[in-house]
């Protein structure tokens, strides 16, 4: 079937307005339409993905136009794993929001649309494509940020809206400046006639410089990071999840697709300047995302530049440009999306059993919820790069790509990044295992902004989040994430030498 | 010294005046950011917003430019203008109408929360929470 990549982007838009029109005849139908729109993109997903790494990248021309006038869609190794990941954690995170998450029909179609903007930018091959898609991914995400009952969730959403328009505004832009070097908006034919213009002409490295920038943005990277801690403290606790686990994700795909098939390697070699600019960005997020994660009380704030860190390394793998590297990169691309998705679905799930989302407030979490606890442990742990964890896999890859490129700081730092990593986190697991839990329960939050209400001083560790009831798939979800994290680190050399002929291909 | 403006070298003049729209695009590039940046009320930053957007919107129309051009009809004798910019473009400005609906609407909501637009009381507020 050759429409398959188009189809997969048609089904979850055709879901998202099911969902929105089963609103006006009856509520609470939204789940129900995410869950078989999902369950039917999952194994689309897997086909296209066994397709693509078996017989190499499959393409399709939207409309039956000849390619580069129409709109290609290219799907390769790589592009493969972000439709599949996509799919699977999108799909996973249904199953938790069942009972924690927002229930609107709205809701449930805005989280299609959001689908639909991921995987747009994953099999797109077309760079004025890439921007409509990735706007749609961000207005979706933005919708979803704002969607918390609280008006800290509007001011959180409107402030990511900004920014992440700005963001998207310097693509355009420098779509633009690529548009005017080259007269084509295809990738594969962009990028030899950027070659035939020259990479050190003025406008084709503009054109890049806006392409990076624009996408540092989405990606978070320092110090375009500022909107990722507001809006994943702002948001829901399962919409923290999807956003954290997807989109900067699939942004960092696209700009390993803008870096390496739109400008090829030859344009780092003829342009040191903008390498060494790449991995000063990545140093420097790697550092000063660790070193914030660990001045944070709030856990989801800490998360979040946690994910700047270790986008950072990304970023650095990109810059590096060896086989290891950007393998690595792929492989760290799908492990953090899991584990930080767990971390942040762990979160929602102390924060409904006990109200909760403070670090101080994670005293003692063994004895109370010996489960939950057992999860987060192994998901901080394997963010740390304990073996045989994908995190492990995902740094100790990219490490090793900076050392063949020598890559010294880049290097240097990686290794540093375990340590900046273990700071925060480990100070996550002690206070969970080695702490007396504090003496307020989910009973006495209650009866505690009861008195905070009436004006008593009240010595309790909450941020006011009423505890809800706690529901099996909100367990499973997260305890399926633990697992995956460690069984994802076991296969990552299978799936490195699945990735290779498309990494190959990368930088040829 | 060129007639038009005096004192200034008709060099000078001659690169402004052909790249005109391109100064003005990053005019409106940078009045854009410094709304968004500079005001504290929320309809001023969508509307800074909105002004880069249109920013970009006018370097791809002015570069899609052609002197003595027809439009792209059989009936008319070339050079032609390539009508892909302007698509591009009107694709973009629907985008920047949803994400202005869609700001506005948070707008809204955060005005019936807060009961202000201005960013610094709305922290202030946040603070005290």
């Amino acid at each position: 079937m050759n429409e398959l990549p188009a189809l997969l982007v048609a089904l979850p838009i055709v879901g998202s307005v099911l969902a929105f029109l089963a609103g006006l005849v009856r509520s609470k139908s939204g789940w129900a339409i995410a869950v078989a729109t999902l369950a039917v993109q999952l194994p689309g997903a897997a086909i296209l993905a066994e397709r693509a790494f078996t017989d190499g990248p499959v393409s399709y021309v939207v409309g039956g136009f000849t390619a580069p006038y129409g709109i290609e869609l290219v799907v390769d190794g790589l592009s493969a794993t972000m439709v599949v990941l996509v799919s699977v954690v999108s799909l996973g995170i249904l199953a938790y929001a069942r009972v924690a998450g927002p229930r609107s029909n709205p809701f449930y179609a805005t989280y299609l649309l959001l689908v639909t903007g991921l995987t747009g930018v994953s099999v797109t091959g077309d760079v004025f494509n890439m921007y409509v898609f990735l706007e749609i991914l961000g207005l979706a995400a933005y919708a979803l940020v704002a969607s918390g009952e609280r008006g800290e969730s509007a001011v959180a959403g409107l402030k990511y809206l900004i920014v992440g328009t700005v963001g998207a505004s310097l693509f355009l832009l420098g779509v633009g400046y690529a548009f005017v070097a080259t007269g084509t908006l295809n990738m594969a034919d962009m990028s030899a006639e950027l070659a035939a213009v020259g990479y050190t002409s003025p406008l084709v490295q503009t054109a890049f410089g806006l392409l990076v920038v624009g996408l540092f943005v989405k990606v978070a990277v320092f110090p375009l990071h500022t909107w990722q801690p507001t809006a994943y403290a702002g948001a829901p606790d399962t919409v923290s999840g999807l956003v954290a686990a997807l989109v900067s994700t699939v942004a960092a795909y696209a700009l390993v697709r803008i870096v390496y098939t739109v400008f090829t390697v030859e344009f780092l070699v003829a342009n040191p300047l903008a390498r060494q600019l790449l991995v000063a960005a990545a140093v420097v997020s790697i550092v000063v995302g660790s070193a914030l994660a660990v001045a944070q009380t709030d856990l989801k704030r800490m998360l979040a530049y946690s994910s700047v860190s270790q986008f950072g390394l990304v970023v650095g793998a990109v810059a590096v440009t060896t086989e290891t590297a950007l393998t690595g990169a792929a492989i760290h691309l799908v492990g953090h999306a899991v584990m930080k998705g767990g971390l942040f679905l762990a979160v929602g799930l102390v924060a409904a059993s006990t109200g909760t989302r403070l670090i101080a407030g994670y005293d003692g979490l063994a004895h109370r919820l010996p489960g939950t606890a057992r999860a987060v442990a192994v998901l901080a742990l394997a963010m740390v790069g304990v073996p045989p964890a994908v995190g492990f896999v995902g740094k100790w890859y990219v490490a090793l790509g900076a050392v063949e490129a020598q890559s010294w700081p880049l290097a240097i730092v990686i290794f540093a990044s375990t340590l900046l990593t273990l700071a925060y986190f480990a100070r996550l697991v002690e206070r969970m295992y080695f702490r007396e839990p504090p003496d307020w329960t989910a009973d006495t939050v209650e009866a505690a902004d009861a008195e905070a209400e009436a004006g008593d001083p009240v010595d309790v560790v909450t941020d006011g989040a009423k505890p809800q009831g706690v529901s099996l798939g909100m367990r499973a979800t997260v305890v399926t994430a633990a697992v995956l994290a460690v069984l994802l680190g076991l296969g990552a050399f299978e799936y490195g030498q699945l990735i290779e002929p498309t990494v190959e291909r990368l930088l040829s | 010294m060129s007639t038009l403006v005096p004192g200034v070298p008709v060099a000078v003049v001659d690169l402004v005046a052909s790249r005109a729209y391109y100064l003005v695009t990053f005019l409106l590039l940078g009045v854009g950011t410094y709304t968004m940046i500079g005001s504290d009320n929320y309809v001023k930053k969508v509307i800074g917003l909105n002004l880069f957007q249109v920013g970009v919107f006018l370097f791809f129309i002015a570069a899609a430019y052609v002197d003595g051009a027809n439009p792209p009809l059989l009936s008319e004798p070339g050079p032609y203008v390539s009508p892909l910019p302007h698509v591009l473009i009107l694709t973009a400005i629907v985008v920047g109408v949803s994400l202005t609906a869609v700001s506005l609407g948070l707008v809204v909501r955060i005005y019936n929360e807060y009961g202000t637009l201005e960013d610094d009381v709305v922290r202030e507020v946040r603070a005290d929470e």
